[in-house]
């Protein structure tokens, strides 16, 4: 390659490394010193790791994880699942089979705020579905209704993310099903594959790779969010992205450096599930 | 035979449970009075309406803000985000694999770790409380997510028509005007839309950055929602909602299904 060239490519590529450099670098960068109480600028040049013991040796901090981790997992499989099923379902075509298959994308870009507000009104103890169970005789008062908003297992949060990313993964794989085509389901069935048997040994190899990356992408993201679980969860406990925000804005401002630990923590583990799909989904590619 | 039965009623499913949510702040907004257990308003009114048009509702404010804000966002991203993407699509050169990690880690790394992290660093240098602050931290999510969809569309364009134009002695600005931007314009039409929607679901960057001087719809909305104040939560949603379904309608022709757009959707 040309000199010449070469700095083309890394002129233009400039503008966009310094913004990302600069503010995505920089604060991961700053937040770790503050995190390690080392502020030059302030006058803090003796890091310490004493607020990575505090959170670490606190009994909250793994209940807020594990509440992370249980609404992430149950999010994230429950997602892929009724994705998969509902791929299957459009990719055959039926009698407006294009319109249902626009209305699957609906949720794709409307806001979670958005998508809360509707559970919310659904599934209070005043909200639709109470009504709907008080209309046909299934209860008389609205605390009779089974408590899934503001509640400890966070059931209306994870309803907001299922409708969000459902269709998200859903897409990929559809798109994914309609590029193989049917051949591959045809020449199982004459071997003699039972529906099952070409579902597993068929489908499933073919979108392993797209629900593998997809799955990541919403592990990732339910992982480190933090609006929906605010709003529609408990106080306390609540889960990790809460609870260093929390810390950050207390106003004891000794809690700031442990929200900044915290912040390192749930980053810490999101690039290291990151780094355990990539390889499963490099392996699988080999295999294939 | 059971097919038969089974699929009608899970596609009747799968519309339900994609419309169902949508239904009840249509519903609320234009409720004057619903008490449990009504299943209809006992009293229809336009009184959340009426409450956002009031300036005591901040929402006028809040629609200009997030409007302006997310054009800014976009501009920028078109000005900073192109020559990248370009690059990125069409080249192979030695550090490729970090560039690319760098550009795709901000959509894996919760914003909010960043953004309490660089705080400190935004009221040092006056960035705190800003209108340009909030476009900065918006950048952080929007400009990784806009390069990594253009790069897609470059992957795809062939560079022959811009080298027979220079050949015959247009320069690159009139290559770029006539003969790029005429080729990647579907591409980078449905990249700024959807940035546009990165910028405007934003809330957690907005609030700390921000300091509550930059208000923006889901600002509005938020406190609502928690308040359980339900008629003005379903009104403010809706108009909230109002580019989303714009965005879709205009792009569902030419969004396919396995391009990068959708892969930023998930985190709007």
């Amino acid at each position: 390659m040309q000199r010449s060239e070469t700095a083309r490519i890394w002129l233009m590529l400039t503008p966009a490394l310094a913004v990302i450099l600069l503010l995505f670098v920089g604060g991961v960068f700053v937040g770790f010193g503050q995190s390690l109480d080392y502020m030059p600028i302030i006058g803090l040049k003796t890091p310490t790791l004493r607020h990575y013991v505090n959170i670490l040796t606190d009994p909250d901090f793994y209940l807020s994880l594990l509440l992370t981790l249980y609404i992430t997992i149950v999010s994230t499989v429950l997602a892929g699942a009724l994705a998969v099923a509902a791929a299957l379902l459009l990719r055959h075509r039926f009698v407006g089979s294009r319109f249902v298959t626009f209305l699957f994308q609906l949720p794709l870009p409307v806001p979670h705020l958005v998508a809360a507000t509707g559970m919310v009104l659904l599934f209070t103890q005043s909200g639709l579905f109470a009504r709907l169970a008080y209309s046909v005789g299934w209860l008389e008062r609205p605390n009779e209704f089974p408590v899934m908003v503001f509640d400890r297992w966070q059931i209306a949060t994870i309803l907001v993310y299922l409708w969000k990313e459902i269709p998200f993964i859903g897409l990929v794989i559809l798109a994914i099903l309609q590029g193989v085509g049917q051949e591959y389901e045809e020449i199982a069935q004459t071997l003699g594959a039972n529906r099952w048997q070409r579902f597993r040994y068929v489908l499933l190899p073919l979108m392993m790779p797209g629900l593998i990356t997809t799955g990541v992408i919403v592990f990732a993201y339910v992982f480190g969010s933090f609006e929906i679980p605010l709003l529609l969860g408990q106080r306390y406990p609540n889960v990790l992205p809460v609870t260093a925000y929390r810390a950050y804005v207390d106003p004891d401002l000794n809690q700031r450096p442990e929200a900044m630990a915290m912040g390192m923590v749930i980053t810490g583990i999101v690039i290291f599930l990151l780094n355990l799909a990539l390889r499963l989904s490099r392996r699988l590619r080999e295999q294939a | 035979m059971k097919d038969r039965l089974l699929r009608p009623a899970a596609i009747a499913l799968l519309i339900i449970g994609v419309l169902l949510p949508l239904i009840p702040p249509l519903i609320w907004s234009f409720a004057a009075n619903w008490f449990f257990p009504n299943l209809l308003p006992q009293q229809w009114g336009l009184k959340a309406w009426r409450y956002l048009l009031s300036p005591a509702s901040q929402v006028g404010e809040a629609l200009l803000n997030s409007s302006l804000l997310a054009l800014t966002v976009v501009l920028l991203a078109v000005v900073i985000g192109l020559p990248a993407a370009r690059v990125l699509g069409l080249h192979q050169f030695r550090g490729k694999q970090l560039v690319t990690w760098l550009i795709t880690a901000p959509l894996f790394v919760p914003t909010l770790v960043v953004i309490m992290g660089i705080h400190i660093l935004f009221i040092r240098y006056n960035l705190a409380d800003s209108f340009l602050g909030v476009v900065l931290v918006h950048l952080i999510p929007a400009l990784p997510y806009f390069i990594l969809v253009m790069s897609s569309v470059f992957a795809n364009y062939a560079t022959e028509f811009e080298d027979t134009a220079r050949t015959l002695g247009a320069g690159p600005w009139r290559t770029f005007w006539y003969i790029t931007l005429p080729t990647i314009f579907p591409g980078l039409i449905v990249a700024m839309l959807f940035t546009f929607l990165v910028s405007w679901s934003q809330y957690i960057t907005t609030v700390l950055i921000g300091g509550g001087r930059v208000v923006t719809l889901p600002m509005v909305l938020f406190p609502f929602i928690s308040a359980a104040n339900h008629a003005n939560a379903a009104a403010v949603s809706l108009v909230f909602i109002l580019p989303a379904i714009l965005v879709l309608v205009l792009t569902s022709r030419t969004l396919s299904a396995g391009s990068h757009a959708v892969g930023g959707l998930g985190r709007l």
